[in-house]
């Protein structure tokens, strides 16, 4: 073997040996959380300000997918089993009841937040970003801790959780690893300044609510375009394009915005569509001043 | 008996042509209900629009609350949520079928859930004609129920806005 062909293997092993330390899932210790005291009646404002319902309620139109509460008014059945289209398969949410066997039930606080602010599954695998935990990631430890503690208490479901439809290559968990590497979102989309209501629109709107998933276009690799934050995407299981949401795209009052998250009724009184209709569910049961903080965000985004 | 055969062959012409002139006019006559039937459900809208913008600007505070105007557009809207609309969906003028119709093909799968979805936006519109002459308070609680009526069908049935 001559010296530049072992010095080429050599390198290629630091290489690959950083790579796998470097794609390795992240994880959040039950010592990290011990802290946090579980509060449940913010877990459920912070579960409707995550929305996490909207997606993991079985489909509409089957048995249980048309209610957002269980029976007995219990609060939302988790099941799973929408499905989600993309360029690299189509995702099933999965069944996150409190059901022990098919659910997340027999999940630690640990794995279950670790699960939702890392993306990373009980036995060490990533998600697919599908679940934005990019998003989550950015929230407060003691809210989501809070979150898990709500969830406990919604009912269980023993519908088993679906198989994702993904071809070769995005089988290979691994490689996920490299895309959080590249395309997570570490920080504030929006750095600011901002005034104080417009923070905590921020907070609810980039980490908590997620809209970017769906309102900011996304890259050939599925990362999203942070210079062209919330400026409208294709529907991507539909016709149609969900629309931009900045300044210059949306014309509407901050009390307008406020108003349209309550009720779903544009400043046309036109109504909303699509898949925002499940998420003014949620939002039309926080208080008020949540909904003025999400307008009072996006009326001070840089206009684009 | 000369012309016999430059006849028949002008028939056996003619009659090829006929039969799609007939065909071709049986289709502008389907596109043009189809049409108007689309333009009677957006119509339709643009008055559920109207009432609602009355009663929206009041709910919102941006014009003075006037208890005889609100109950008089939320009479209207029950009025209009409860026009028989069965003539509105004729097969044909789904999204992709017709241009202007953002109609989802979904409703002509779907026929019996969309009229529950009809019938609850009737339902929450009764409420809110019994509520928005009362006072503003009885206004803006019954508007969540009609926001959330709409929203229930244009989300699977209506394309997403371009």
């Amino acid at each position: 073997m001559g010296p530049m062909l072992r010095w080429a293997l050599a390198f290629a092993a630091v290489l690959g040996l950083a790579a796998w330390f470097l794609t390795a899932p992240g994880r959040i210790t039950a010592a990290e959380l011990s802290q946090f005291e579980p509060d449940v009646e913010h877990g459920e404002r912070i579960f409707l300000a995550a929305g996490c319902a909207s997606c993991h309620t079985a489909p509409e139109g089957t048995q249980r997918g048309n209610g957002t509460d269980g029976p007995g008014g219990t609060g939302p059945v988790l099941a799973g089993g929408q499905r989600f289209v993309s360029d690299f398969g189509t995702f099933l949410a999965p069944n996150i009841s409190s059901d022990e066997t098919h659910g997340i039930g027999a999940w630690s606080d640990a794995a279950l937040v670790t699960a939702i602010m890392e993306g990373t599954s009980p036995d060490g695998a990533h998600y697919y970003p599908v679940f934005p935990y990019a998003a989550y990631g950015l929230a407060e430890r003691g809210d989501i801790v809070d979150l898990v503690a709500y969830m406990r208490t919604l009912p269980a479901s023993d519908v088993p959780s679906q198989p994702h439809e993904v071809s070769f290559p995005f089988t290979l968990r691994r490689g996920i690893g490299l895309w959080k590497l590249a395309f997570r979102q570490t920080d504030w989309a929006v750095p600011g300044p901002l005034s104080e209501p417009a923070e905590r629109g921020r907070y609810l709107a980039e980490a908590l609510g997620h809209c970017a998933e769906c309102h900011t276009p996304r890259n050939s690799a599925g990362g999203l375009r942070f210079s062209e934050w919330l400026a409208g995407a294709p529907v991507p299981d539909g016709p149609g394009r969900v629309p931009g949401i900045t300044p210059a795209l949306l014309d509407w009052s901050q009390a307008d915005i406020a108003y349209y998250l309550e009720t779903g009724l544009t400043p046309d009184y036109d109504s909303a569509g699509g898949h925002m209709v499940a998420v003014i569910d949620k939002l039309s049961q926080l208080p008020q001043e949540d909904r003025d903080a999400l307008a009072s965000y996006l009326v001070e985004l840089p206009g684009r | 008996m000369t012309h016999t055969i430059p006849l028949r062959l002008a028939l056996g012409l003619a009659l090829p042509f006929a039969v799609l002139a007939g065909i071709a006019t049986a289709e502008s006559h389907a596109d043009k209900a189809g049409m108007a039937a689309m333009k009677a459900r957006q119509a339709h809208m643009s008055l559920y629009a109207y009432n609602l913008g009355q009663l929206g600007g009041m709910a919102k505070e941006q014009m003075p609350y006037d208890a005889q105007a609100a109950g008089a557009a939320a009479s209207n809207l029950a009025a209009l949520a409860r026009l028989d609309q069965q003539g509105y969906w004729p097969e044909g003028t789904a999204h992709g079928e017709m241009e202007g119709s953002d109609a989802l093909p979904e409703i002509w799968t779907s026929m019996e859930d969309f009229d529950a979805k009809s019938e609850a936006l009737v339902q929450a519109a009764d409420t809110l004609e019994a509520q928005a002459g009362t006072d503003l308070a009885g206004l803006q609680s019954a508007m969540g129920d009609v926001g959330k009526a709409c929203g229930a069908c244009h989300k699977l049935y209506r394309k997403s806005d371009d």
